[in-house]
């Protein structure tokens, strides 16, 4: 499909561009180096700064012309302007001067120093000459929280932080104070930014008055870091991000663009959950544990591989125990390892359950399991049981993007896309977005209609919704009053839509959930409204678990339970986190238990042999996200110590098993084994260029042009400088000496441009401005729904009825503190709640616990003692538990009906 | 937070809008006229009340410059500075004024009587230079009629 | 000479309660509109009646109505603004019209609502202005309890409701957009144009703003005919006007005179002349941003069209007056701290332009500034233009500064070689 072009005219010569936007976003698609500040290509235009001036002609004879702003003047067919005009050049070195007259200079100590669109933009407009004399307007500085830093007299007044905050981010406790030249930036009062997208900040803002505080505790300037193309390992949406490393630690986690996946942005968990990787429980060499448990000893390298080898010489069997955590390739290794009846995928039996359901419902069609940019497109959205906020964070930003849709689609085109302002002033209601869960949700306050209700009611109401938009669909019986009201609106909404869309999944443990949303998505499509389906998953790469069909946990504990195996491997995995510890228990019953993990869990402090994995960040590997799109990461930096990754460690044992002839020894030739054992993942090697890629014989460059102090970096160690480490795994080197132009998009290991020193250079690297990559966005998705009718889920479940002296546990998620690793960082510690039972005041009251009272939770797992938190929104006979937080790992068994009272206080 | 009587007017004056948060603006005068000035406790109210979040509401009082953050006195002078009066040595005025009352224009007198603050033009330009006391405006200012101006307002 | 505006105001006496304004024959063009005109034809006199907007831009009236979507698919509410802001300084015309005849513009604004079929219309008010708040109240619930507001007017099946907006105070209120976020009750930043208000306007919905004086005129188009109101003026430009004048004149005030009566007529023969020992040096003819003139320009008619050929603009129409015994660069610099402190932040050129003009005469004006600063105020002055700046801020700010440059430009050279004031001990 192509787009229409118009032509216009810069510097009197001609040029093709798309047709509908601003001639801003169309020169720096065409390459001219024009400044600007408060236009961003996510936030459009709003024609504040003043900087993107050009002049603009009436026509050929038009010799005077007029300035105006190339962000707000639309890129119409004819247009003539000149951005080299002696009076537009001097308008905008004029603006640079203003918005530096207040600016500190203090570049030295500023953390933007080096990639600090501002000192891009003031050498590109030429200002150098400083000829204000006056005083310089002063501000006190705001606490924000752990993540963000403020240093406001740094600002610009670009306004692009209040402006993605809010207007695209939905917060509500950041804004403009005062005015004039003196306009501040922060909040009411110090204190924690609540956004969960408050990061972002630090990229939107063009200077340095909003910084990474991560990034302050151990800093390195841009040009310092080593970095690499990798995927967000906090959730299962796979958003892109690029980790800077040095000296073997990781610094910080900026976005990688991906336009069909995260776009312009990530969630705080995503870019500052990254400190496990420098953990001081990080295990660092391998240990093994005596006969008879007491500590684990360390080992060296050579010692840890021969006792493996003897192991596995000995034994009659191994379970693989695989993990939705760990990449494609560690759990395929493990599977060639234990042999596809002994690898099991390391989710308990209804993870499974509910892994397999929405891979099957995605296979089974018609509908299509949409990217995160289809989320944002949609004008019609629907979402059953998901508090999606705090179980798949980015999707929430999608789905504020997704209410304006119609809103916008509705003005008919009188004001252009861009204009962000008038558009904004235009189209004040939103939607329609209905939301269905059992607890409140952040996005309640933008939704159309957002009601409570238990997780059999939400299914039960999905299904009333996919019946009557196609009669063949299953009806569920006694919808009535209220809800069929509500089903109804919901039907004709997503009927009317051009994009509907229904999300769902696992976050509830409700299989009949996911099997409603199914229905519904297919109803639209059966009635010619092709909708979309997004389903939720846990973990990076829950959706590859479930296509490397392992059997779940249970089948596990029984070939251990029967003998089938006596040595179990454990990859990546904590899992006292998912399962009853009674289960769990059980595998170690077997002779020989080898954990590979990269943190100290309560699974280390039980196996008899642990090895050391590489995270993310020192390894490759493939993750499939919950849009069934294989994506890549690379290493940042090379594994040290005795750490390896876990493949390798896998590797050596199934050559020592006879499972594998010789060594892979390249990530590339597993992948392209692993494509030829498991058909599902037959294109995942397409994901990104393989090892042997080069761009003019050279391989792309982790390190930048301006690396410093590499002669010095271990200078204390040994004087010669050392030969950078190999990497026989990518097409990456960890050298400045490679490729340091543009490389694929699947390879961008930074965005970086000559006089482009901030993440703005990003232009740069786009086919056009705010579009896809150039080349296309990274990833292969691994999973087409097939076409065709649709064989409906056909057993709606029956009316939720509470049952006497029991209540229904529901799961809750925290952000913060319902991922197992993100809580690692400082910051999003800090941030998790602490454990809570959420309880509706009626219940509470029944139950006799007073407000902040505790209440006692008899579970399958055992006992909790646990403070009351009133939710009163929450169904009658419900209660809630946040997932995973800390005291809580494992307690959640979703679905379960448990016993309350109340407890004693102490 | 808010008064029964506070809320009362606030209701009364955003049923002229059909947002509620259209009455900000009005929520802050009111508070104002009742306490004087804007209160931390006030802002978290009538955000709360009229369901905006604290920083729009503070981002919107702090643009206005009848709204006032800090205390002042029971009194607020505001004496034109702008171009009429200037022309009419309305500085001349300013500073006597900051004489009389012993403090410099944005303070408040040690006894809390006065608030002396510099104001825009308050349209009275043809009868520089130009005060108002609170709700009173007072015009063709010299030196002579300040005192007894001033004497009125305890 | 006829004086329509202001004819039943009486200076020191209280204004016309409703009764009293009946008599007088108020409010008979509110009935001949609703019952006898449509709302189209309001439009249509008021077009040609040739009324030019009285708040400083001089937009023509009839034509900025004509640009509101009418009919049944027209969005809906439709809302009317009267802009009762008048923070320009050295402007003082509204007040008079507001405290001397408030059902005057309660009745021009009925008529306007009309004419767009708007539903709700707010008077904007500026919060210093507490006589004419009052009166306006008074008078507001005195037009509700005799059917001229409220449901159904007057039976015609017309409704509208009135509303009195008092401002938290900014100068930037004034501003025809920033009047509707402030409205809204927001921050009075302006938004972009296009779309115009009067395609998205309040609340993103169909919105006329039009200044007390134009609205004042309307009740007398209505009752009098187009012809009879543009044979009110002197020139092209229909209607009287209320011209004004403050400093070191005899007679500062303000009086309704024929439109384009000239400077000379409204300086000497209304405004008295000088004061004693004092003498004319230059003028701003209609509120702080507006360019200088010089007693050269005394026959210049005091209309939108001649004052922009003689260099600058009618704006509100009340001369402020500058003597031989002020300092020309003071002015400026206190029109310019003005324009400095009142910017809403929001764009570049206005913030930091208007900061470092006010830095650079406040350096010149102490004594301390240099003789290239004459040239870059010069230049900041051109970027202040028209189209640079997101509103009319800034652009109008860099008037007084660029006229006062050139008319004045010995006393800025003197100050700085002289490194002081020369007025200052005068
Ligand atoms: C900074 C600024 C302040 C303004 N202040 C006022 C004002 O106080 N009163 C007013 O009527 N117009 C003011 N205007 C003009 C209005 O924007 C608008 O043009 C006017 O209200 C339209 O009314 P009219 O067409 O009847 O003149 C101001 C404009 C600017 C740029
Ligand atoms: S010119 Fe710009 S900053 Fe100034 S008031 Fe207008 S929009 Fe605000
Ligand atoms: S980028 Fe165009 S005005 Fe800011």
């Amino acid at each position: 499909m192509s787009t229409p072009t118009v032509r216009i005219f810069v510097e009197s010569r001609p040029y093709e561009v798309e047709a509908g936007q601003n001639l801003l976003s169309a020169c720096l698609t065409l390459g001219f180096d024009l400044p600007y500040f408060c236009w961003h290509p996510a936030l459009h235009s709003v024609g504040a700064c003043r900087q993107c001036a050009v002049k603009q002609f009436r026509n050929e004879n038009d010799a005077k012309g007029r300035i105006v702003m190339a962000c707000m003047t639309p890129a119409a067919d004819g247009v003539r302007i000149s951005i080299d005009d002696p009076e537009a050049h001097a308008f905008r070195a004029a603006v640079i001067e203003w918005l530096m007259l207040n600016h500190p200079h203090d570049c030295p100590v500023c953390d933007e120093g080096g990639e600090c669109h501002l000192q891009d933009m003031t050498v590109m407009t030429g200002h150098w000459r400083r000829r204000y004399r006056g005083k310089k307007r002063t501000f006190y500085n705001q606490d924000l929280g752990p993540f963000v830093g403020h240093e406001m007299n740094r600002c610009i007044q670009c306004y692009r932080c209040v402006r993605f905050y809010r207007d695209y981010a939905g917060g509500g406790d950041l804004a403009a104070f005062s005015l004039r030249s003196q306009v501040f930036f922060g909040r009411h009062r110090s204190g924690v930014l609540e956004s969960g997208f408050s990061g972002n900040l630090v990229e939107v803002c063009p200077t340095g008055v909003f910084t990474d505080k991560s990034l302050k505790r151990h800093y390195t300037r841009k040009w310092d870091l080593e970095t690499a193309p990798s995927v967000c390992v906090h959730c299962a949406l796979g958003c892109n991000t690029i980790p800077g490393a040095r000296y073997g630690t990781l610094r910080r986690i900026s976005n990688r663009f991906n336009g069909k996946v995260n776009g312009y942005f990530l969630c705080d968990r995503g870019r500052f959950g990254y400190e496990f990787v420098n953990s001081a429980s990080r295990l660092r060499s391998p240990l093994m544990r005596g006969v008879g448990g007491g500590p684990a000893a360390p080992l060296s390298d050579k010692t840890a591989l021969n006792r493996l080898e003897e192991i596995i010489a000995g034994s009659r069997g191994i379970a693989g125990i695989g993990s939705p955590r760990a990449s494609l390739e560690a759990n395929f290794a493990l599977r060639r390892l234990a042999g596809p009846d002994l690898f099991f995928s390391g989710l308990s039996g209804q993870e499974q359950a509910l892994a397999q359901k929405a891979l099957s419902v995605l296979k089974a069609g018609p509908a299509r399991c949409v990217s995160l940019k289809e989320v944002r497109e949609s004008d019609a959205v629907l979402v059953l049981g998901e508090d999606v906020t705090n179980f798949a964070p980015l999707l929430d930003l999608a789905l504020r993007q997704s209410v304006r849709q119609k809103p916008t689609r509705e003005l008919g085109g009188v004001i252009p896309a861009w204009d962000d302002t008038a558009m904004r002033e235009a189209t004040r209601h939103q939607g329609p977005l209905f939301i269905v869960t059992p607890a409140p949700t952040r996005l309640d306050g933008i939704s159309t209609s957002a009601c409570r209700a238990a997780p059999d009611e939400v299914a039960r109401l999905g299904f009333a919704v996919a019946s009557l938009v196609d009669g063949k669909a299953p009806a569920p019986l006694a919808v009535d009053g209220e809800a069929r009201r509500l089903a109804d609106a919901i039907a004709r909404a997503l009927e009317e839509a051009e994009r509907p869309l229904v999300i769902a999944g696992t976050g509830l443990g409700s299989e009949a959930v996911m099997e409603a949303a199914a229905n519904v998505a297919w109803a639209l499509s059966t009635a010619g409204r092709p909708a979309g389906l997004c389903l939720a998953l846990p973990e990076a790469n829950s959706m590859g678990a479930a296509l490397m069909e392992g059997g779940p946990l249970t089948q596990a504990v029984a070939a251990v339970e029967s003998g089938e195996a006596d040595t179990v491997v454990i990859l990546e995995n904590n899992l006292y986190r998912r399962a009853v510890p009674a289960l769990v228990d059980k595998l170690f019953t077997a002779r020989n238990v080898i954990a590979i993990d990269y943190l100290d869990n309560a699974m280390m402090a039980r196996a008899g042999m642990v090895l050391p994995a590489a995270t993310f960040a020192e390894s490759d590997g493939t993750l499939v996200n919950s849009e069934g799109r294989a994506q890549r990461f690379f290493k940042v930096m090379p594994p040290e110590g005795g750490v390896k990754e876990s493949w390798r460690w896998i590797e050596a044992m199934a050559v020592a098993a006879g499972a594998l002839e010789k060594p892979w020894g390249t990530i590339g030739s597993l992948i392209r084994q692993m494509s030829e054992e498991v058909p599902a993942l037959d294109a995942a090697g397409e994901a990104a260029p393989g090892d042997g890629f080069r761009l003019h014989d050279q391989k792309v460059a982790r390190q930048s042009r301006g690396f410093s102090g590499r002669t010095a970096m271990r200078a204390d160690v040994n004087v010669r400088e050392d030969r950078p480490p190999g990497d026989r795994d990518s097409p990456l080197t960890f050298s400045m000496e490679g490729f340091q132009d543009r490389p694929p998009a699947p390879l961008v290991p930074r965005y970086w441009s000559p006089g482009w020193n901030s993440v703005q250079a990003l232009n740069k690297f786009q086919e056009e401005v705010g579009g896809p990559l150039r080349g296309g966005d990274p990833g292969r998705r691994l999973i087409e729904p097939a076409p065709g009718p649709p064989a409906y889920f056909n057993q709606p479940p029956a009316p939720f009825a509470r049952r006497r002296g029991l209540w229904l546990l529901a799961p809750l998620y925290h952000i913060f503190g319902s991922e197992e690793l993100s809580v690692f960082s400082l910051g999003v510690r800090q941030l998790a709640p602490a454990s809570y039972l959420a309880l509706n005041h009626a219940d509470a009251a029944g139950l006799g616990v007073p407000a902040r009272g505790l209440a006692e939770l008899e579970t399958e797992a055992g006992f909790l003692r646990l403070p009351v938190r009133l939710i009163d929104s929450l169904p009658d006979g419900v209660c809630a538990v946040p997932v995973c937080l800390e005291g809580l790992e494992g307690a959640v068994s979703r679905g379960e009906y448990v016993r309350l009272r109340a407890a004693p206080e102490e | 937070m808010l008064s029964d009587e506070e809320k009362e007017e606030i209701n009364a004056a955003a049923a002229a809008y059909p947002v509620r948060q259209a009455a900000a603006i009005d929520a802050l005068r009111i508070v104002q006229r009742r306490r004087g000035w804007v209160p931390d406790e006030a802002i978290a109210g009538v955000s709360e009340f009229l369901k905006m979040p604290a920083a729009e509401l503070d981002g919107v009082a702090s643009f206005y410059n009848l709204i006032f953050r800090r205390p002042v006195g029971r009194h607020v002078i505001l004496v034109c500075d702008s171009v009429s009066c200037w022309l009419m040595k309305s500085d001349r005025l300013l500073e006597r004024m900051s004489g009389i009352l012993g403090v410099e224009t944005g303070q408040t007198t040690a006894d809390g009587r006065f608030t002396l603050l510099p104001s825009v033009c308050l349209g009275a330009c043809d009868r520089a230079p130009v005060m108002m006391i609170d709700e009173d405006l007072h015009t063709d200012l010299d030196g002579e009629n300040i005192d007894k101006i001033l004497e009125r307002y305890e | 000479m006829e004086t329509p505006l202001t004819a039943n105001i009486r200076p020191g006496r209280e204004p016309l309660d409703i009764a009293a304004y009946r008599k007088n024959g108020g409010y008979r063009a509110v009935q001949k509109a609703l019952r006898s005109m449509a709302p189209e034809e309001v439009t249509g006199a008021v077009k040609d009646a040739n009324l030019k907007g009285r708040g400083g831009a001089g937009f023509d009236a009839g034509q900025k109505w004509s640009l509101v979507p009418m009919g049944g698919n027209a969005h809906r509410p439709k809302y009317l603004v009267v802009n009762a802001d008048e923070m320009e300084p050295g402007s003082f015309k509204d007040r008079l019209l507001m405290e001397g005849d408030p059902h005057q513009l309660i009745e021009g604004a009925i008529l306007a609502a009309y004419a767009i079929q708007a539903d709700a219309a707010f008077i904007f008010l500026r919060w210093e202005y507490r006589l004419a708040a009052g009166l306006l109240k008074q008078a507001i619930a005195g037009a509700y309890r005799s059917g001229f507001l409220g449901r159904n007017v007057l039976g015609s099946g017309y409704s509208l409701e009135l509303n009195l907006h008092i401002s938290g105070g900014r100068y930037m209120c004034g501003e025809e957009t920033g009047m509707l976020n402030a409205i809204e009750g927001r921050r009075a930043n302006p938004r972009s144009k296009p779309p115009y208000p009067q395609a998205s306007g309040l609340w993103g919905k169909p919105t006329v703003v039009n200044n007390v004086e134009t609205i004042c005129n309307i009740p007398h188009i209505v009752n009098n005919g187009a012809g009879w109101f543009r044979g009110l003026s002197r020139t092209g430009e229909g209607g009287t006007k209320i011209y004004g004048a403050s400093g070191r004149v005899r007679s500062p005030g303000a009086w309704e005179l024929p439109m384009g009566t000239t400077l000379r007529e409204i300086l000497e023969e209304h405004a008295g002349g000088m004061q004693a020992g004092y003498r004319l040096r230059g003028l701003l003819p209609g509120g702080a941003s507006t360019d200088f003139l010089t007693p050269a320009h005394l026959d210049v008619k005091m209309d939108f069209g001649s004052v922009e050929t003689a260099g600058s603009r009618l704006g509100t129409g009340t001369v402020i007056v500058l003597d031989n015994r002020s300092c020309p660069v003071g002015m400026v610099l206190n029109l310019e701290r003005f324009f400095a402190r009142e910017s809403c932040g929001w764009c570049t050129p206005c913030w930091g332009g208007l900061q470092f003009v006010a830095q650079l005469l406040t350096g010149i004006e102490a004594g301390q500034g240099r003789m290239e600063d004459i040239g870059l105020l010069e230049r900041l002055a051109g970027m202040l233009a028209p189209g640079h700046t997101y509103c009319a801020l800034a652009p109008g700010a860099a008037e007084p500064l660029a006229s006062a440059l050139r008319f004045f430009r010995d006393d800025f050279e003197r100050h700085i070689r002289e490194k002081r004031c020369p007025w200052r001990d005068a």
